[in-house]
């Protein structure tokens, strides 16, 4: 796990939680043919740069929620990679043990609260977690990460309505990958209308940042985190980003036609990794040697969470009714 | 006062049960459209607000299903939230945040998380409910693991149940019959809870099991004393909880009556009834002595007009009808005759409208 607060080495933290996820990603697409992880997965290989920015400017106690693409902000948040590769394997060590598989992460010790796959789900829900310590007067501020089409759904309306008017301590990371599934922009929203305008309308502060530049999402969530615990309401941000490969697999997809491989070179041209990478190699703040042993330190802990991922044991069938009520 | 005799209303008894889990709880919280409001929500939430204040007893906007969402959110951080819906048919609104987050929780996310929340909702009858705010769904809920539901018929355990609810670690889904708020019936003060799970006998009888919940358990004692009156002894099994349903109580007085008749408040098809009827089937087929049967709504909306009131909503009647089919006695065309200067589309005389 990588702690991600040290202003001292702000950038160098950016780049290596954006790598780590990356890898992550990586090695689960690598894995995915061999048939271990039955169950969908949403990666989020190109949107590395919301998860690492927002993530590093909260406080380990901090809350998070996500959707059905979580995986970046499970880890983002500090979440435990060992029980999220044994979850995707649908393994007793996941960390559902093996209920809930890729759409269901959770990690309480790192403030995960749940991801689950319903789109919009966990909005209102991350409102009720900002809204029971705002009752409780804790000085934590809750982030819900949500998709751009998670914005169609009424409950974004109802939840932002409500955080609004009791200047709730959250703040909503909406990433605008331009798809829902298949589904452009076009179809779904109006064009004279920006996403981030709707919860303007709610009377909450809202930006629009450059969701594939993780300094650029750090200030944005630095200014909203402080705004949200400060008392002063809830903030919106949109991130506009790419999602690289399929919607649901390990796979590319552009050959199905539903977006243009000139839209999807244009999006990898604005990696939020090679990007940065150069960037700091310009500025000479890229310290070459320190990556070189973050990247082996990352690659011998991905590959001992698959070999272990692999090596647990299933859940024996005896536990198959358990917590289907919580114990008295 | 001899609290041992005290009377309450239902509505009453839901205050009183409300004030007892505010007082004992700060954790616990009710939102609802309406809880504040002047009428105090049938009553049932008079004056709670003044008493433990704007957040702790919350008005809302008018989103049931964001809200819903939101009290999930209270209850994994914290608080004990109880959401209100004034009838059930805007509690259906929010069926992802009950039954596809709620009852999930718990399980999908390995026992990690528990979702302490209490969805409370009143099915409407008579004066004109309609289609849209009298439906009987508690089968709906009723199918949902995960879930808990429960439908007292008494002031005693409508007080009960709801504590009992607000103090269980799983979502709960509170059902009220509108025509029950006005029912008297002794209510201990204080602090008590009805176990959520066991049946009641609401009234012990050898010759036919006859088992009901909610709204439908008046009727069916209205049916015993008419039974009784021609010497059938029959059986009312309050079910109270629908699920989890306890077996053991209904099992017991199948075995010695052979005889069964539910009554639901709901329609037939896919019902609770029915549910009720394949347990009889599969756990005390050799004791039945008649093909069990069930009171049912008819398959069509709930008709707003007074007139077709009567055609559609079974009565003690009905319930006495099918008595006499089970036990093989010839139909009485009386069972089902509308006693003069009854109004069908209203509890009691008492009850002018509107809501």
């Amino acid at each position: 796990m990588i702690p991600v607060n040290a202003p001292a080495d702000l950038e160098a933290s950016l780049l290596e939680s954006m790598v780590r996820i990356r890898k992550i990603e990586e090695a689960i697409a690598a894995h995915y043919p061999e048939q271990k992880m039955r169950c969908p997965v949403h990666l989020s290989i190109g949107q590395e740069a919301a998860s690492a920015g927002v993530c590093a400017a909260l406080r380990p106690d901090d809350l998070a929620m996500s959707g059905h693409r979580s995986h970046a902000h499970y880890l983002g948040k500090g979440g435990d990679l060992n029980a999220m590769i044994a979850e995707i394997y649908g393994k007793e060590t996941g960390c559902c043990r093996g209920r809930g598989g890729s759409m269901h992460l959770v990690d309480l010790a790192a403030g995960f609260v749940g991801a689950v796959p319903i789109v919009g789900s966990t909005i209102p829900i991350a409102t009720g977690l900002a809204f029971a310590d705002r009752l409780l007067k804790r000085d934590r501020v809750t982030v819900a990460f949500l998709g751009e089409a998670a914005t169609e759904e009424g409950v974004f309306h109802e939840s932002v309505n409500f955080a609004s008017l009791h200047k709730l301590p959250i703040v909503f990371v909406c990433e605008n990958n331009l798809y829902s599934v298949y589904s452009p922009m076009s179809v779904r929203q109006p064009a004279h209308r920006e996403v981030w305008q709707l919860a303007a309308g709610h009377g909450v502060t809202a930006h629009c940042g450059d969701g594939n530049d993780p300094v650029a999402v750090y200030e944005l969530a630095r200014a909203a985190v402080a705004q949200a615990r400060s008392g002063q309401g809830p903030v919106f941000l949109e991130l506009k980003t790419y999602r690289w490969l399929e919607h649901c697999g390990a796979g590319f997809d552009n050959h199905i036609g539903y977006r243009t491989e000139a839209e999807y070179r244009s999006w990898r041209e604005r990696d939020p990794i090679a990007t940065f990478e150069r960037r700091l190699q310009a500025a000479g703040t890229f310290d070459a040697a320190r990556f070189a042993r973050f990247t082996a330190r990352v690659d011998v802990e991905i590959a001992r969470a698959f070999a272990g991922a692999d090596r647990d044991p299933f859940p024996a069938a005896a536990t198959l009714m358990d917590h289907v009520y919580a114990a008295a | 006062m001899n609290t041992a005799t005290r009377e309450l209303t239902y509505a009453e008894a839901i205050r009183e049960g409300f004030a007892v889990a505010l007082e004992r709880d700060p954790r616990v919280l009710l939102m609802g459209l309406g809880v504040p409001d002047p009428k105090g929500f049938f009553g049932t939430t008079l004056d709670l607000q003044k008493q433990f204040g704007a957040d702790r007893v919350m008005d809302m906007p008018c989103a049931e299903a964001g809200m819903s969402g939101v009290m999930l959110g209270a209850a994994l951080n914290g608080l004990r939230p109880v959401i209100n819906h004034q009838r059930l048919d805007f509690a259906l609104l929010a069926m992802d945040p009950m039954c596809t987050q709620a009852a999930k929780w718990s399980y999908m996310f390995g026992g990690a998380m528990k979702m302490p929340v209490v969805f409370r909702m009143i099915i409407g009858r008579g004066w004109g409910q309609g289609p849209q705010h009298s439906q009987c769904l508690h089968s709906w809920f009723a199918h949902i693991p995960g879930l808990k539901v429960v439908m007292p018929a008494t002031p005693h355990d409508a007080k009960g149940l709801l504590i009992a609810a607000i103090e269980d670690d799983n979502p709960v889904v509170f059902i009220e019959h509108r025509w029950l708020h006005h029912i008297k019936g002794p209510v201990p003060a204080g602090h008590y809870t009805t176990p959520i799970g066991p049946a009641r006998i609401a009234r012990a009888g050898g010759d036919v099991t006859i088992v009901a919940f909610s709204y439908m358990v008046l009727e069916a004692l209205e049916a015993a004393e008419k039974l009784a009156r021609e010497g059938i002894e029959a059986e009312v099994i309050d079910v109270r909880s629908l699920r989890p349903l306890e077996t053991p109580l209904l099992l017991e007085s199948l075995r010695k009556t052979g005889r069964l008749v539910v009554a639901d408040t709901g329609h037939s098809t896919a019902g609770m009834a029915a549910e009720i009827l394949a347990l009889a089937s599969e756990s005390a087929f050799d004791s039945l002595k008649a093909a069990p049967r069930r009171v049912c709504f008819p398959e069509c909306p709930t008709p707003t007009g007074p007139s077709l009131a009567a055609a559609y909503y079974p009565r003690s009647g009905h319930l006495v009808a099918a008595v006499r089919a089970s036990l093989g006695l010839p139909a009485d065309p009386a069972d089902l005759a509308v006693p003069a200067g009854i109004e069908l589309d209203k509890p009691n005389p008492a009850f002018t409208g509107p809501f």
